[in-house]
């Protein structure tokens, strides 16, 4: 390792961590001006690349030049920036006032539909882009060839980071976004036309999503699912430099890029780990981030459960359903009882969460961590340690409880939208792992042969198991919730400043608040793992995370028993949709932007209040 | 006997002192009173004596016991309560389960996981509410008072606790002037039959002259006077202070002087 080798390394660095402060920038300005974490920013940087990629090559074909090149690249990230305003003008600028976990989901609609979209325009193949004119020889550095463009791209880092200072410094725009920054309510107060200044926003967040998509298309082609992976790095970015300082972007890029540049020497198989552990240490230091302020006093704006009165049928109505899930296997074939069965795991994970976030307010966007560990927690028991399903499926509730308890421990110090963050972090470690410890975790193929016991092992049996643990679990969860644990859960929700000033330890609650949450979790996933006979990373994605989300979205935020209709209806339209169309994540993501935009209260929420009000 | 005692308080906000060395005592069952302008430091010395602010110099000592450092939770257990400035109440909870959410806690039961919440401490929390004049309210929803009953339940909440000290920020603001008598006379009821200290910001002179046995004057962070309300009011530096402001500290009409 000499030192031509080390400033390779560094140049590398320094030129991933611009094409990351450039994306990043966009996103942490568009959290300074509307509080909103932007999910979609990362789509936006996949349409980057992807316009550029068609348009570029295009271009070039009637003249051949830089000047094509670089104007191609302009072009496609002020057709995203566009788009930006249309996502701003049809959906952002209708959930400003409404909470951060419906402001999360609604953008992940986007994503979603994002997805689906670009395959049907651009094709499912990979667009390779061209290279750029005058900048195809490398140059030589301490005696090794580095590619010249990776050189303007270290460049380009800096230059943006100047031009949006001058914007910000030396425009009436610029002022207005500072100002908004700082405090948005002020703004409004002072008579700002806020309509214009958001939209703008949004146009110059989505451009540099877009230009930062676009600068990628001679290194990488452009690909479905570089939204996510960039996302989640522009997350971290955001996160780690304080939300909403573009300064702070930049020195944590710089870091993030040299991080990556060198971890990838010491740890040849964990960059995303070393990554996301960085984000922690930070965090844990300094809750929000280099530059960041903490949100004055009533920032937040948790939705939940409220007290009820409760109706003397509770529990026949608990019971009748039970008794007609116990009779099932007398109609159903085999096919319907393992969608019951996935039904029922289903509701005990979204159940989990709803202790989570519908009580206590903590909005976990990491939820898959814990399905993820019980599930693997009992793969791993079964393949390396040989143990049954009897002892394997409690091994993956304690690998998941034990990692909701150290999560827990990092996470309660946050609130809002920190707290989101950096549980999403948590379970992207989680998922790198899975991912690239190859030798333990079977990597991407994951781990199979995960059957249940002899006894347990057909579809009557295994269904009529499930539903003992789910219904004895949640009845279980239920009286935690209705508990005086379920109450100071609420009370640190409502207000912190009385919880505090009656004694309550928040913080002790709501780390046995993820405990707990973690462990139901990982029992479903352990179910979940014998369930299927195997298991994958996938169970550890974003996308497993948003699934519980959206079903306690689809069921009511505010009720305790949403959750569980949550994720019977979404189950059942999953299965009904997905055979008839390819387009399953472009309906899903529309669903949720509508229930979002039209149902925010969700199935549950949406009956009782109809009910209440004919009474 | 002395319940509270402040000494030489200091706090800065990058560069802004909002208190400097301001030092006070209170007396068991006394009515105490720290008033001043707009950006006196009230609020930052209340916050201070609450722990929800952790001051840069000074001791605050509560029966002798040094509590400078101790945390929120920490000073409710020694025997503080306190009302906010902004109500605090639980919004998604009714209102006896506000009161008994506080009881529960105070009987260090916060983290029982299995019998329900709603039955536990009712009788003590009804009692407690009916002490405040809200017992009818108990099953309401208390997100659904007015915002004067809101006061009263906060007020309940914090007696929950068997406080030695109360402490109350502005507590009649946003209230009419009916409420504002109403709910201070409670409270000076209240702290006298049960030894309670209660120390209390507040603008409305009306309430401060009527229910304040003591009065501290803050301005820019510094303790300017402190006496008997009568001494207050003749005092000339605070009547400079209030300059512009001449009849804020006129006797309020049909009160004679006490």
């Amino acid at each position: 390792m000499d030192l031509s080798f080390l400033a390779i390394q560094a140049l590398n660095g320094l030129s991933s961590a611009s094409s990351l402060f450039i994306t990043a920038c966009g996103l942490t300005l568009v959290f300074g001006v509307t509080r909103i974490v932007n999910f979609a920013h990362g789509s936006l940087y996949m349409i980057g690349a992807y316009t550029a990629a068609t348009l570029v090559p295009r271009l070039l074909e009637f003249s051949f030049g830089p000047v094509t090149f670089w104007a191609g690249i302009l072009a496609s990230a002020i057709v995203v920036g566009l788009i930006g305003v249309l996502i701003e003008v049809l959906l952002l600028r209708r959930i400003y006032g409404a909470p951060e976990l419906f402001q999360l989901l609604a953008t992940f609609g986007v994503v979603l539909v994002v997805q689906d979209v670009t395959i049907l325009i651009f094709g499912p193949e990979d667009i390779l882009g061209p290279r750029a004119p005058g900048l195809r020889a490398p140059v030589e550095i301490l005696g090794r060839r580095f590619p010249s463009y990776e050189l303007v791209l270290i460049a380009a880092g800096p230059v943006v980071l100047g031009l949006v200072w001058l914007l910000l410094r030396r425009t009436r725009f610029g002022v207005l976004v500072r100002a908004a920054t700082q405090d948005r309510e002020m703004i409004a107060a002072l008579g700002v036309n806020q309509a214009l200044l958001f939209t703008g926003t949004l146009f110059l967040g989505a451009f540099l999503a877009g230009l930062g998509g676009a600068l990628q298309i001679p290194r990488v082609s452009a690909h479905a699912g570089m939204d996510l992976s960039i996302i989640a790095e522009a997350f971290v970015v955001t996160v780690v430099g304080g939300m909403g300082s573009v300064p702070g972007a930049f020195l944590a890029a710089i870091l993030i890029g040299q991080l990556q540049a060198f971890g990838i020497l010491i740890f040849p198989k964990s960059t995303l780990v070393v990554v996301f552990l960085l984000m922690a240490v930070v965090l844990a230091v300094r809750p929000y981030g280099f530059f960041g302020r903490p949100e004055a006093i009533g920032g937040t704006h948790a939705v939940g459960v409220a007290s009820r009165e409760r109706s003397p049928f509770a529990t026949l109505a608990a019971l009748a359903v039970i008794g007609v899930l116990a009779a099932l296997p007398l109609i159903g074939d085999a096919y319907v009882l393992k969608v019951a069965t996935e039904i029922l795991i289903f509701a005990l994970f979204a159940f989990s969460l709803q202790l989570l976030i519908g009580v206590g307010g903590l909005v976990s966007f990491g939820h898959a961590a814990f399905f993820g560990l019980g599930a693997y927690g009992s793969a791993l028991a079964v393949k390396w340690l040989a143990l049954p399903m009897e002892t394997a499926i409690p091994a993956g509730l304690l690998l998941a409880a034990l990692g909701a308890a150290l999560i827990g421990a990092f996470v309660v110090r946050l609130s809002g939208i920190y707290l989101a963050m950096m549980t999403l972090a948590a379970a992207q470690i989680v998922f790198a792992v899975a991912f690239q410890w190859v030798d333990v975790t079977g990597g991407d193929n994951g781990i199979v042969g995960v059957w249940p016991s002899a006894w347990a092992s057909g579809p009557i049996t295994y269904y009529l198991f499930t539903l003992a643990i789910t219904a004895a679990v949640i009845l279980l969860l239920m009286r935690v919730i209705d508990a005086p644990f379920g109450y100071a859960l609420r009370a640190a929700r409502d207000s912190t400043a009385r919880a505090e000033a009656i004694g309550l330890h928040i913080r002790r609650h709501r780390w046995l608040a993820f405990t707990i949450s973690g462990a139901a979790a990982g029992l479903a996933g352990g179910i979940y793992a014998f369930s299927r006979g195997s298991v994958d990373p996938t169970l550890l994605g974003i996308p497993t995370s948003v699934d519980a989300l959206t079903m306690l979205l689809i069921g009511g935020i505010q009720t305790v028993t949403g959750p569980l209709v949550g994720a019977g209806v979404l189950h059942v339209l999953r299965d009904q949709i997905m055979p008839l169309t390819s387009l399953w994540r472009l309906v899903l993501g529309l669903s949720i932007i509508a229930i979002v935009l039209v149902f925010p209260r969700g199935i549950v929420g949406t009956l009782r209040a109809w009910r209440e009000e004919r009474a | 006997m002395t319940l509270l005692s402040v000494q030489h308080l200091g706090k800065s906000f990058g560069g802004v002192a909002a208190a400097r060395d301001v030092s006070f005592t209170l007396q068991r069952g006394e009515m105490l009173a720290i008033i001043g302008p707009n950006g006196a430091g009230k609020s930052t010395v209340f916050n201070m004596v609450g722990g929800q602010l952790r001051p840069d110099r000074g001791t605050v000592l509560l029966d002798g016991r040094n509590i400078t450092a101790a945390s929120p939770q920490m000073r409710f257990r020694l025997g503080v309560g306190r009302t906010f400035q902004v109500a605090q109440t639980f919004l998604s909870m009714s209102v006896a389960e506000n009161v008994q959410m506080a009881l529960v806690s105070r009987r260090r039961e916060s983290g029982a996981l299995w019998s329900p919440a709603r039955s536990r401490c009712r009788d003590e929390a009804v009692t407690l509410l009916e002490r405040v004049g809200m017992a009818d309210a108990a099953d309401h929803p208390c997100s659904a008072l007015a915002y004067g009953d809101v006061k009263r339940v906060e007020l309940a909440i914090a007696l929950a606790g068997h406080p030695k000290l109360l402490l109350m920020d502005e507590p009649t603001a946003g209230m009419a002037a009916r409420e504002r008598a109403d709910l201070m006379d409670l409270t000076a009821s209240i702290a006298d039959a049960e030894g309670i200290g209660v120390l209390f910001t507040e603008h409305d002179m009306d309430v401060v002259f009527g229910h304040a046995e003591r009065v501290i004057v803050l301005v820019r962070g510094q303790t300017i006077a402190t006496g008997s309300p009568e001494d207050i009011r003749q005092d000339p530096d605070v009547r400079r202070a209030y300059l512009g402001d001449e009849h804020a500290l006129e006797k309020p009409k049909g009160m004679d002087s006490a």
